[in-house]
């Protein structure tokens, strides 16, 4: 069964219908998180056309994140990033079996209802597209559709469930392909999980009411999480990846699965390559697989990737303190 | 002698179902070993298996690539009692149309003889919990949650309807297999998994 915690029973997303009598919950908690339970061990790809799309399903991935430009080449335009065009998103939901998803700036309530209202499986509220409003994320429980939303620590993740987000994301630093930060980001994450959870065992109440104060959320939200020992929804790793051991590295520290960004549709080898990391995702603990996986690419292939301590726009910190 | 029962670990939600199993287990206060398995090796080690929810594209295309679709496909043959949970149930198939995109070549392991349509209540936004009745295996009343969920149109004459949820089949029985369009595994009710142990069990005493 799912864990819950800060479930609301009252959010507007929460639809009762009745079907030819029969009664149905839309939008549930159970349902929404749900969803992201079935993406557990896979990989979901970021494109831009039908092409990619359908490269993306062939190899394997288990959701498609449409997207104006990659962010990789977000990065070089500069601008402002919005949503995709819905058009392509909804040519992608025709020529594809598994989910589609997209994305929508930070804190931009209609660009998100605009998603909802085109049917996407679920709607990114992201880091990548320039965000709508610095200090607010949307109020996630009024949507039926799930929104997955970027953490770069236990706080972060815990504020945005708190706003109703049924899955969560490493931020890592999108359009780099440099890893380091979504591995920074994970391995922070777990250790403020395993701290809350021994002040839990502990008994300590009086620091685990710090801890919320500190982290801006409910003392409720923090309690059931130290009682779990690990998020109440789905945790995914994004931002930076780029090759097969990236993924496999990243479902060795406990992710649940891999968000690609630009470093699939970036490269030079886009076929082979999702492949291959859709393989290093599944078989991750058979290092021989891996092995195998990272020998289909060709690293003179790969994205050049940045450092990112010289980076001009560093997109994790946008909505980071809010 | 203890029994093992698998869950297939290519992708999906295998530690619901891991979870969901043992729960079962405690309850009915039997002596079942649960483990996740991928190779052909521990496929072939098992007494009984559930495939998980997941993507029936991504499971069936992987679990082809590494082997386990040929020894699976023997096994439940041979009678090993199987749960196929929503794409599970897909995977069990012999055809899969989905309800946009039509007819679909993912590898399927083609042991039930139904004609199933995917993504047939629509997209994640039409996703429910709703309750149904399994009433021909002794569960009155089950608690259905359906993410973006499949049904069966017709079934062979070989194969039983265990639960219709308007006018659509989402459960159906053929022997020792089952397929479901819903997840018992994210509910707190293990009525499923139970009956799906017990047949384990009396499979093999």
């Amino acid at each position: 069964m799912l864990p819950l915690s800060g479930e609301r029973l009252d959010a507007k997303g929460i639809v009762s219908d009745k079907l030819n009598s029969i009664d149905t919950l839309r939008g549930s908690s159970t349902v929404k998180r749900g969803f992201a339970h079935m993406l557990k061990n896979g990989v979901v790809m970021d494109v831009t056309t039908v092409e990619q799309a359908q490269i993306a399903e062939e190899a394997g991935a288990v959701s498609v994140m449409v997207l104006d430009k990659l962010p990789s080449e977000v990065r070089k335009a500069g601008g402002v990033a919005r949503t995709a065009s819905i058009r392509i998103i909804e040519d992608i939901m025709d020529s594809v079996t598994i989910p589609v998803m997209a994305k929508c700036r930070i804190g931009h309530v209609n660009e998100a209802l605009v998603l909802q209202e085109t049917d996407v499986d679920m709607i990114d509220e992201s880091e990548v597209l320039t965000p709508a409003d610095e200090l607010r994320h949307i109020w996630k429980w009024d949507f039926t559709t799930p929104v997955v939303n970027g953490a770069r620590s236990l706080a972060e993740a815990l504020r945005r469930i708190e706003e109703g987000a049924s899955m969560i994301r490493t931020k890592g630093e999108p359009g780099t392909g440099n890893v380091a930060e979504a591995i920074k980001h994970i391995k922070k994450v777990n250790d403020e999980l395993r701290t809350i959870k021994s002040i839990y065992d502990s008994g300590d109440n009086q620091e685990l009411v710090r801890m919320s104060r500190e982290f801006k959320v409910s003392y409720d939200i923090v309690e059931q999480t130290a009682k779990l020992g690990r998020l109440p929804v789905v945790n995914f790793a994004a931002g930076g990846i780029a090759t097969p051991a990236d993924a496999a590295y990243l479902m060795s520290l406990g992710c649940d699965g891999i968000f690609v960004g630009s470093g699939i549709f970036n490269s030079d080898d886009a076929k082979e390559r999702a492949r291959a990391i859709v393989l290093a995702t599944t078989f991750w603990n058979e290092s021989d697989k891996v092995k195998e996986a990272q020998k289909m690419i060709d690293e003179r292939q790969s994205m050049i990737g940045l450092d990112v301590n010289t980076l001009e726009l560093r997109m994790q910190d946008r909505g980071g303190s809010a | 002698m203890s029994l093992t029962v698998g869950v297939l670990s290519i992708q999906g939600d295998v530690q619901e179902n891991m979870l969901s199993s043992k729960s079962a287990i405690d309850e009915l206060g039997l002596d079942v070993d649960v483990v996740d398995v991928r190779t052909p090796e521990d496929i072939s080690q098992l007494d009984g298996l559930i495939i998980p929810g997941g993507e029936s594209t991504t499971i069936g295309q992987l679990s082809l690539v590494n082997g386990s679709l040929k020894i699976l496909k023997e096994k439940i043959q041979s009678g090993m009692p199987v749960l196929g949970i929503c794409a599970g149930m897909i995977m069990l198939s012999n055809t899969a149309n989905d309800k946009i995109i039509g007819k679909t070549d993912q590898p399927l392991l083609d042991i039930l003889d139904i004609k199933l349509e995917r993504n047939s209540f629509g997209r994640q936004k039409e996703s429910f919990e709703s309750d149904i009745s399994m009433d021909s295996i002794n569960i009155p009343k089950f608690h259905g949650v359906f993410i973006r969920a499949p049904s069966v149109s017709d079934v062979g004459s070989d194969v039983e309807v265990l639960s219709k949820f308007n006018e659509r089949i989402v459960a159906v029985k053929k022997g020792n297999v089952i397929g479901t369009a819903f997840h018992p595994e994210l509910t707190e009710d293990t009525a499923l998994h139970k009956y799906f142990i017990n047949l384990v069990n009396k499979s093999k005493n």
